[in-house]
């Protein structure tokens, strides 16, 4: 179905290519895990297999990369692709809509497209009405949309290639097994599916796989069946970031402390973006000094409003949010602030603090690291908060120099925050919040979709900051994450 | 998703209902006088009330216009060119039966071409415009289908600006320099919109989009019967509105003084 011969392809402008001799040839109905470390060309070799990547202006191919003897751009409608980011895969408003879009772009005739359309939801276990809006879709239930969206466009009968391109990597556990439940409820119906899958949580797919290849820098480095590649390899696919079936998660086992005295409380909280639109509803919470609390649940239950409004950053809809003593601003140097800024100022309420005042007292990091990023060079952004302090230009540079140290990224003080990688960019958000030295980090989501090695440097790095003397509040679904840093935890329930 | 409900109006084609506003609107352009405008309005308000559209709900949707539509009346009002009767003189200021009549067209005006943008446009569904744009107008595929992803994207971007606010606060610099704030946030929602606009191309194309193959419409867009009658009332309004103020004597062609 599938045969590359010394296939490479070449990013226009880039003087190495992204993917280099590539010689594999998969049959038709084989499910393929296709592992390997970041940077080694496995998404654009899935790009390359739909027929995606462009023409000669994008880049440059050589070799062959042929799917049903034709090149790929022959061959639309016959390979689907999904990819990472379920939000940005949705065409239109209506997941009938939505997923009829393939079948029209194929010339379908438009009596077939509904039935057909209705059959791929049912393949996919999609069970929404067609008219239903794809905005009120949750992540998981998107990408199964998507995966129907591929299948739609095909003939009924004749086998296709599905390409899945990390499809899980921004899901929460019940999205994960929803888009699987996708995945197996297809195979039953279409076992002759061609399928390959890029992920690093091997987990979640290999028992559903034939055959595992694992990608390097050269081309393929391994080849064969799941268990014998996964412990053949498996120093070399740890090394990679991939997240190896029954190996420990790479962190050293803390003692997890007894909670001691609250730093910061909520009574009677409700949160929310829009009053009369509340997410959570009279919420009684303490988070213990000096340790780490994890905040877990199911989807949109509310967890990440919670932490921004513990953090100061949402206004509460009722109820309020007090910090301890210690923690309180003084207000001193508040007559030089505007006077919107003065007004209404409650020492136990962060969210009348000053923008500055959070600074040095309650630290927040976002979900996506790009939302906080505010300078072009790696080395301005870690000032940014030690500027707004007034530091001098020494201090601020003796400091920037040791985060840079601590981070890892000595070597791209002077590049663009965007352009880092994503493990990168999150051990960067961390950084710019850590260079002030607030007493209480709220970290939002912060191992979403990062490979091993990145989870591991994130743990070691909020163990670090624990050890001195920090309080650490997460809201996550990893298991992972809270079995070593879950101090305490906080479930929060659906009313 | 019709924020006015149903109503007759949801029997044409999105297309005639855009064609119908942009259509009304050239009686309203191309005459300056008092008369006409009103009874267009007037003429409008009945159909919509007869075509079913609650009457209530109308008249919320249009509130906005009642704001708007008098800031620009009062300033013709006031600085309106004189002739007839002077009423009020002041410095600049002088009302002046020209003045008002002028005020009164605009208002006119103003309300005429809101209220038809507000029903006839604002309560189309996007998808149905997009069909009817490409499937009876024949606009190209890539450029209707283009734009109407494009535009639902909009909802991510206002989340990401919202999120961005409060990573501001978060990061000390909320306090001052606004327009700083407000620069660094443009940029960094520039680099999403271009992440998100590749990612979005990339699934359109490997959904088949741009492939050469001549492109089949799951919801076929025609013209019916209903659109035949809407054209047919929309001509007739129209021409009644300048009879009206020829009829009058306040019929007044732009530019023709």
């Amino acid at each position: 179905m599938i045969s590359a011969r010394d296939w490479s392809w070449t990013w226009a402008g880039r003087s190495t290519p992204a993917v280099a001799h590539l010689d594999l040839e998969i049959a038709t109905g084989e499910r393929v895990l296709l592992l390997g470390g970041s940077g080694v060309g496995k998404s654009t070799v899935l790009a390359g297999l739909t027929g995606v990547l462009g023409g000669s202006d994008e880049g440059t191919e050589t070799g062959n990369l042929l799917v049903g003897g034709s090149h790929p751009t022959r061959m639309r409608g016959r390979v689907g692709l999904v990819m990472q980011d379920p939000d940005s895969q949705v065409v239109l408003a209506r997941v009938g809509d939505d997923i009829a879009f393939g079948a029209e772009n194929m010339g379908m005739d438009p009596a077939r497209i509904w039935p057909r359309v209705h059959e791929c939801l049912k393949a996919v276990g999609l069970d929404v009405e067609v008219d239903r809006p794809t905005s009120r879709l949750s992540g998981g239930q998107k990408q199964r949309m998507a995966i129907a969206a591929a299948l739609v466009m095909q003939d009924a009968g004749g086998p296709q290639v599905l390409c899945l391109d990390e499809p899980t990597a921004n899901l929460d556990p019940a999205g994960i097994a929803e888009v699987r439940d996708a995945i197996v409820s297809m195979l039953s119906t279409r076992p002759d599916t061609t399928l390959i899958v890029v992920e690093h949580q091997v987990e979640v797919w290999a028992d559903l796989m034939d055959r595992v290849i694992v990608l390097g820098p050269d081309g393929v480095i391994a080849d064969g069946p799941v268990t014998d590649v996964l412990t053949q390899m498996r120093d070399e696919l740890l090394e990679a970031g991939v997240w190896v079936p029954g190996v420990e998660p790479p962190a050293k086992h803390r003692m997890h402390p007894a909670p001691g005295e609250p730093v910061l409380w909520a009574e009677h909280l409700e949160t929310g973006y829009q009053a009369g639109a509340p997410v959570s509803h009279d919420l009684d919470i303490a988070i213990p000094r000096a340790v780490s609390t994890v905040i877990t649940g199911p989807n949109a239950v509310g967890k990440s409003t919670l932490a921004l409004t513990l953090a100061g950053l949402l206004k509460p809809l009722a109820g309020s949010v007090i910090v301890a003593d210690g923690l309180r601003p003084d207000g001193n140097y508040r007559e030089w602030l505007p006077r919107r800024m003065r007004r209404g100022f409650t020492a136990a309420n962060p969210h009348t603090w000053a923008s500055r005042d959070l600074l040095t007292r309650i630290g927040t990091v976002f979900q996506h690291p790009g939302h906080q990023f505010v300078e072009r060079r790696v080395r301005d952004e870690l000032a940014v908060g030690l500027v707004a302090l007034g530091w001098r230009r020494a201090q601020i540079d003796t400091r920037v120099g040791e985060l840079l140290e601590t981070l890892h990224l000595s070597a791209l003080a002077e590049a663009n925050p965007f352009t880092l990688s994503g493990g990168e960019q999150r051990r960067l958000s961390v950084g710019t919040v850590l260079a002030t030295s607030p007493s209480v980090i709220f970290l939002d989501e912060p191992t979403f979709g990062q490979d091993r090695n990145t989870w591991a440097d994130l743990v070691a790095l909020i163990s670090e900051i624990l050890d001195e003397g920090r309080t650490i509040v997460s809201v996550t679904h990893d298991a992972a994450f809270c079995e070593v840093l879950g101090d305490n935890t906080l479930c929060l329930e659906p009313r | 998703m019709n924020p006015l409900g149903p109503s007759a109006l949801d029997r044409l084609n999105p297309v005639t209902r855009l064609g119908i506003a942009v259509f009304i609107s050239i009686p309203v352009m191309i005459t300056l006088d008092w008369v006409s405008a009103l009874t267009l309005f007037v003429a409008q308000m009945l159909i919509y009330l007869a075509c079913g559209v609650p009457a209530r709900r109308l008249l919320a949707r249009l509130a906005p216009l009642g704001v708007i539509a008098p800031i620009g009346a009062i300033s013709m009002a006031l600085y309106g060119r004189p002739e007839g009767r002077v009423w009020f003189h002041y410095f600049l200021i002088t009302v002046t039966d020209n003045s008002l009549h002028l005020a009164i067209a605009v208002l006119a005006r103003i309300f005429t071409l809101g209220t038809a943008a507000i029903v006839l446009i604002g309560g189309t569904d996007l998808t149905r415009m997009a069909d009817g744009l490409a499937q009876i107008i024949h606009l190209p595929d890539r450029f209707v289908l283009g734009t109407l992803a494009g535009v639902r994207m909009i909802g991510l971007f206002v989340d990401d600006w919202r999120t961005m606010g409060l990573a501001r606060r978060a990061r000390g610099i909320a306090d001052t320099g606004r327009l700083r704030t407000f620069a660094t946030m443009a940029f960094a929602l520039l680099v999403f919109a271009i992440r998100r606009g590749m990612v979005l191309a990339t699934a359109m194309e490997a959904r088949g989009f741009g492939s050469g193959i001549q492109r089949t419409w799951a919801r076929p867009s025609r013209l019916g019967r209903a659109d035949i009658v809407g054209w047919v009332v929309t001509v007739m309004v129209c021409i009644g509105s300048v009879w009206a103020a020829v009829a009058a004597d306040t019929f007044l062609f732009i530019g023709a003084r």
